[in-house]
């Protein structure tokens, strides 16, 4: 805020778009300014002042930047920090309407080098441009692409599966409304998390309350924030975004905390290569995550509560901004009061700590731990920080009572599991199993693989995942069995490849991923990911028996050095993939 | 400096950094810390971060004021005005602190008169700041437990520049904000070592460690029997008082030592003439300045950073050690070399001179040095004074004395000042409408000097800042030369467009006299108790350049 960078003014369109945000500004006096801490502490909103300013003229100009900085008391150089940590925004000018073509390993078991070579084809239109992505999420439908757009009144869109003519004339004119997700289960009375989904209307607060919905709340107010709580940990429900920690203890954690306030934020930002099944539940039932938020607000005494949504997902962030305000207006939350934050592309906001520093405001880096988010949260405040997929069965707990709910499932894993299956696969989507079949079961619930093509290999709870062999397949999918064997459920992705993908390229495609996600704040990820990139391309390339023993020792040595000394799950999982490939499937040549 | 020695007998900051850190309430009156002293401003940083409440007053909206909770954009010299406005609201709500003035202070009841006639709305008509910013800055300040006032030229470059600061220094003790861990009065120094050069005697009145030359006879014995000679019993010239000497031709020789008086005083018209007038002038500067180049004799010093070894005291009065890590170039001599050869040719023969044995010296004449070794400097990471003994750790605030439950270990009373508001001498009119003030850059010091050697990416050209109101009424674009006018002569600066700065006000540096020599515009007008110039305050008026004929 001291230098100005930017001598010209906005243009009206992105000072309408950054005040409808910030608020609008009061005409200046000559003799006396306010700010200081009252305009610090509006710090969070430099997130949604970048996306105002990012939609409203396709880019982030300086002049919208410098207006950003001057009406929150941001220094320039902090928030040029944070618009250029996220993929979605640019800095530089470009053409009114991005597609983000999706490259990832999902989305390239399905065509999306086609989709990509077919786009190359195209002769260039001035009006849009395109660039290759990372996982849109949109892994039971690639491939896809996400259309990011500008002006007054545009909305981003996702396209899946999408095709070169298709991302073309939709980049020219906006297709009405898009379609909800469906569920391969439809209908199944076993189903718990999914029942609802494709049988409800998403956008009707009526259908939500003629089909339970705000029953588990209510009876949540009637039994207490203690007891409630006492019922979670009766259930044993485990975080289901891939650490498993015990949901009883973290609440219990919180509520009991002495510092105010507390906050409740539910993790919505699923970016793991693979994963949609949060996507689906928010689109598919998003007055339920509401009721959630709410539970959880109620059980840890949070008078506010934020939705980080992926900024990959405009429609569930549109369908949960509509829940939000519905479910205010008809008086079915209180008083809480529900933010809905978007992110704006980067893998690493997942992280729970990257995403407190992400809402705050600031560059999504991952913060040490301890102190742990129980303690110091959001805002340095006492946080209970859940994935969509555990809050809802937070709600089932309630709904059915913590012994019941641990009725079903394993002994070490209770209740049901989503399970987001891909790749190639006959049916692939979201799958919710009770908590046991074994990973050949959920594979065949999928339909196996596709005619005449047979199993290489599963990624297993995505890029921070491992892979496993089809001698493996066998395992039960529960916390337990997939420990026994070295591995982890991770977010629940199942990712299948079959005989005819190039694994050599997935698993290069990988370790790109990583070195193109991580922040870059600790040395052992920000540049074990870029060695590990380098050294997988030499390994593609050399036969000779000594230089491979010395590069697969390199890798192991990269691979030790970023779990050991990195700050986040990030580095600590960024060899798994990769060393198990080469390791197990003889990918890249194979070595161990 | 005088302000604080009048009233508390020595002239000093009274806190300590870690008590900025530590505050509840930072004032910053006059003073761009953010560009003019960032490394005592990251201190204030500190501070927000912990919580303080940071107030501005300042007529320009600056670097510092956008960091400000409240900024208070006054009129160019109503600095008093705004003091004894805030004065009489913490009187009339009640919350001076009674039990430290009737103990540690007097002239209270004629103060308090002074400021009667100083309601709100005075204070608003005078300052331009709305009575309910002065009403809520006067009772928070009065309330917070520490409360920090920090000013620097904003307040002194004024023609009644001590009454700016005992105006500040009322504040601090009608609410008992002095003498406390945490609240003080703190000038912010604008060198390395300008602490330090006053706590030497580098100032007409005071004897090294601010033994008062007149007042103390048996100080000046101590200096007399050490030194071997007879110290004049009177007040050496300021510097203004001496420019006045040279137009009265009794002042013929001068010897200037690390300063460029032809491009820094006011008027600097007058100032050249004067300078070229001597009979004798001697330089002994590092670089080549304009002063330099009037001289009869030049003499090259080394650099007091790395070419020195010795002391240097910053703005917390912590005297440190500097080392030498490179031998001067050239024939550049080190100034203490150069002053004791200078003695020798004058016939006083001091023998070898090392910084230690100068330091020596001075310990064994000034009390509050006393405990302070190279040893110790070295142990403890600087000392702050006063230090009496070897067994003493320093004194982070001054005037503790005040808080003293024993009347006899109180020492004198600190009285209060009866203050006049008196604006800017340069009036604006209907000739010359508009008020200009001077200021620095964050990348650039005074005349350039020290900082014309190396390049910044945020350097730029001297120019005529103003808003963009004005720059429309005028009719002038950004970038355009325009010839601004006052009362003593003009200068050709292009314009910029600062939205700092409200109709009426422009704003120009001192950093660039090759190219503007800004100080051909300011008043000479100066505080005959300090001898400082009021370079903030000017009267102007701006031409367009007429066309440039075919």
């Amino acid at each position: 805020m001291d230098l100005r960078i930017a001598p010209a003014e906005p243009t009206p369109l992105e000072r309408a778009a950054i005040d409808a945000v910030v608020g609008a500004q009061e005409p200046r006096s000559a003799h006396v300014a306010l700010g200081g801490h009252a305009a610090r502490e509006r710090h969070d909103l430099l997130l949604p002042a970048l996306h105002a300013a990012q939609a409203a003229r396709g880019w982030i100009s300086r002049e919208a930047l410098a207006y950003i900085c001057d009406r929150l008391t941001v220094p320039p150089a902090d928030a040029y920090g944070v618009a250029s940590f996220y993929a979605m925004f640019s800095l530089q000018e470009r053409a009114a309407t991005v597609a983000h073509v999706c490259d990832d390993i999902a989305c390239r078991a399905n065509g999306s080098e086609a989709l990509i070579a077919d786009l190359e084809r195209r002769p260039r239109d001035p009006a849009w441009e395109w660039h290759r992505s990372p996982c849109l999420g949109q892994c039971e439908r690639g491939p896809a692409v996400l259309l990011q757009r500008s002006g007054t009144g545009a909305m981003d869109e996702a396209i899946a599966p999408a095709d070169a003519g298709a991302v073309a004339a939709r980049a020219a004119n906006p297709a009405a409304a898009a379609d909800g997700p469906a569920v391969p289960q439809a209908g199944s009375p076993e189903l718990r998390l999914l029942r609802r989904i494709g049988r409800i209307d998403p956008a009707s607060v009526d259908d939500h309350l003629a089909n339970e919905g705000g029953a588990a709340l209510r009876k949540a107010r009637d039994l207490g924030p203690a007891v409630v709580i006492a019922e979670i940990k009766a259930s044993r429900l485990a975080g289901r975004g891939g650490a498993a920690f015990p949901m009883g203890v973290k609440w219990e954690s919180v509520a009991a905390a002495s510092v105010r306030p507390h906050y409740v934020v539910c993790n919505a930002d699923e970016s793991e290569s693979g994963t949609f099944k949060d996507r689906v539940l928010m689109e598919g039932d998003p007055f339920a995550l509401v009721e959630a938020i709410a539970l959880a607000a109620f059980a840890v005494g949070a008078d506010r509560a934020f939705l980080y949504v992926r900024g990959e997902y405009p429609l569930a962030a549109e369908r949960m901004a509509h829940a939000i305000r519905e479910s205010r207006a008809r008086g079915l939350i209180g008083e809480l009061e529900i933010t809905l934050r978007r992110g704006a592309g980067a893998y690493i906001c997942g992280e729970e700590t990257a995403l407190f520093n992400s809402i705050e405001g600031k560059r999504g880096e991952p913060r040490n731990k301890p102190p742990f988010p129980v303690t110091h949260g959001l805002f340095g405040k006492p946080t209970a920080i859940n994935n969509v997929e555990t809050l809802l069965a937070g709600l089932e707990v309630v709904r059915l009572g913590g012994a019941a709910y641990a009725g079903v499932g394993t002994q070490g894993s209770t209740g049901t599991k989503l399970f987001c299956v891909s790749g190639t696969v006959r049916r692939p989507g979201v799958y919710e199993v009770p908590f046991g079949p074994t990973l050949r079961q959920i594979l065949e619930l999928a339909g196996g693989m596709r005619e005449g093509r047979s199993l290489r290999a599963v990624l297993l709870g995505g890029a921070a995942g491992s892979f496993l062999t089809p001698d493996e397949i066998d395992v039960p999918l529960t916390y337990e069995g997939v420990r026994a064997i070295g591995a982890s459920l991770g977010s629940g992705v199942v990712l299948a490849f079959d005989d005819s993908v190039d694994l050599d390229a997935v698993v290069k495609r990988i370790a790109r991923f990583f070195r193109e996600e991580s922040c870059g704040q600790c040395v052992p990820c920000r540049v074990g990911t870029q060695r590990q990139v380098e050294s997988l391309d030499r390994l593609a390339l050399t036969a000779a028996a000594d230089s491979r023993r010395r590069e697969i020792a390199l890798l192991d040595d990269l691979a030790g050095v970023m779990r050991d000394a990195s700050i986040c799950g990030l580095g600590h999982t960024a060899s798994g993939a990769v060393r198990s490939a080469i390791a197990k499937l003889g990918v890249l040549g194979g070595g161990s | 400096m005088v302000g604080l020695a009048t009233v508390f007998g020595a002239g000093g900051g009274t806190s300590s950094y870690r008590e900025i850190e530590e505050a509840d309430v930072i004032v910053l009156w006059g003073s761009n810390a953010r560009e003019t002293h960032p490394i005592f401003f990251h201190h204030v940083l500190k501070g927000i971060r912990r919580g303080a409440r940071l107030y501005t007053v300042d007529p320009r909206r600056t670097g510092t004021a956008r960091w400000a909770d409240v900024w208070l954009g006054i009129e160019v010299g109503s600095d008093i005005a705004l003091s004894n406005a805030l004065a009489r609201e913490i009187i009339h709500a009640g919350l001076h602190d009674r039990a430290f003035i009737e103990r540690a202070t007097s002239g209270f009841a004629a103060y308090a008169a002074s400021v009667e006639p100083f309601t709100l709305e005075e204070g608003e008509r005078l300052t331009g700041v709305p009575a309910a910013a002065i009403r809520e800055m006067a009772h928070t300040y009065a309330k917070a437990p520490n409360s920090q006032i920090c000013w620097t030229l904003g307040i002194t470059e004024h023609h009644n520049a001590v009454d700016n600061v005992l105006a500040l220094i009322n504040l601090a003790l009608l609410t008992g904000h002095v003498g406390r861990w945490g609240s003080g009065l703190n000038p912010l120094r604008g060198q390395n070592n300008v602490q330090g050069g006053g706590d030497m005697g580098a100032i007409p009145n005071k004897l090294p460690g601010f033994q008062d030359l007149e007042t103390m006879p048996e100080a000046r014995a101590r200096f007399n029997q050490a030194w071997s000679c007879e110290i004049p019993p009177k007040y050496g010239k300021n510097l203004t008082q001496m420019f006045e000497a040279m137009e009265h031709r009794e002042l013929t020789a001068l010897y200037v030592i690390g300063e460029n008086p032809a491009r820094s005083e006011a008027d600097a018209h007058r100032a050249r003439a004067l300078l070229e007038g001597l009979e004798f002038l001697v330089v002994q500067d590092i670089l080549m300045t304009e002063t330099a180049s009037l001289a009869n004799v030049i003499l090259p010093a080394s650099a007091s950073w790395a070419e020195s070894e010795g002391t240097v005291t910053n703005s917390e009065r912590r005297v440190q050690r500097v080392r030498k890590a490179l031998e001067p170039p050239g024939d550049a001599r080190d100034d203490l070399w150069v002053i004791t050869q200078l003695a020798r040719r004058l016939g006083r023969d001091w023998g070898e001179v090392t910084p230690e044995s100068a330091w020596e010296e001075l310990r064994s004449l000034s009390p509050m040095h006393r405990g302070m070794s190279y040893e110790r400097l070295e142990a403890l990471g600087g000392i702050q004074w006063p230090c009496p003994d070897e067994s003493h750790p320093g004194s982070p605030f001054l005037h503790g004395r005040l808080w003293e439950e024993e009347e006899s270990k109180r020492g004198p009373r600190a009285p209060f000042s009866v203050v006049a508001h008196d604006p800017p001498v340069d009036v604006v009119d209907a000739e010359f409408p508009l008020r200009l003030t001077t200021g620095r850059r964050l990348d650039s010091y005074n005349t350039g000097v020290q900082t014309g050697l190396y390049t910044s990416p945020l350097r730029r050209p001297e120019t005529i800042d103003m808003s963009a109101a004005d720059a429309r009424r005028l009719g002038v674009q950004e970038g355009e030369l325009v010839r601004v006018i006052s009362r003593r002569g003009s200068v050709v600066a292009p314009v910029h467009l600062d939205d700092s700065l409200r109709p009426g006000l422009v704003f120009m540096t001192l950093h660039f006299p090759d190219q503007v020599e800004t100080n051909i515009l300011t008043i000479d007008a100066t505080d005959p108790k300090s001898g400082t110039a009021e370079f903030k305050a000017a009267a102007v008026r701006i031409e367009r350049l007429a066309p440039v004929l075919a």
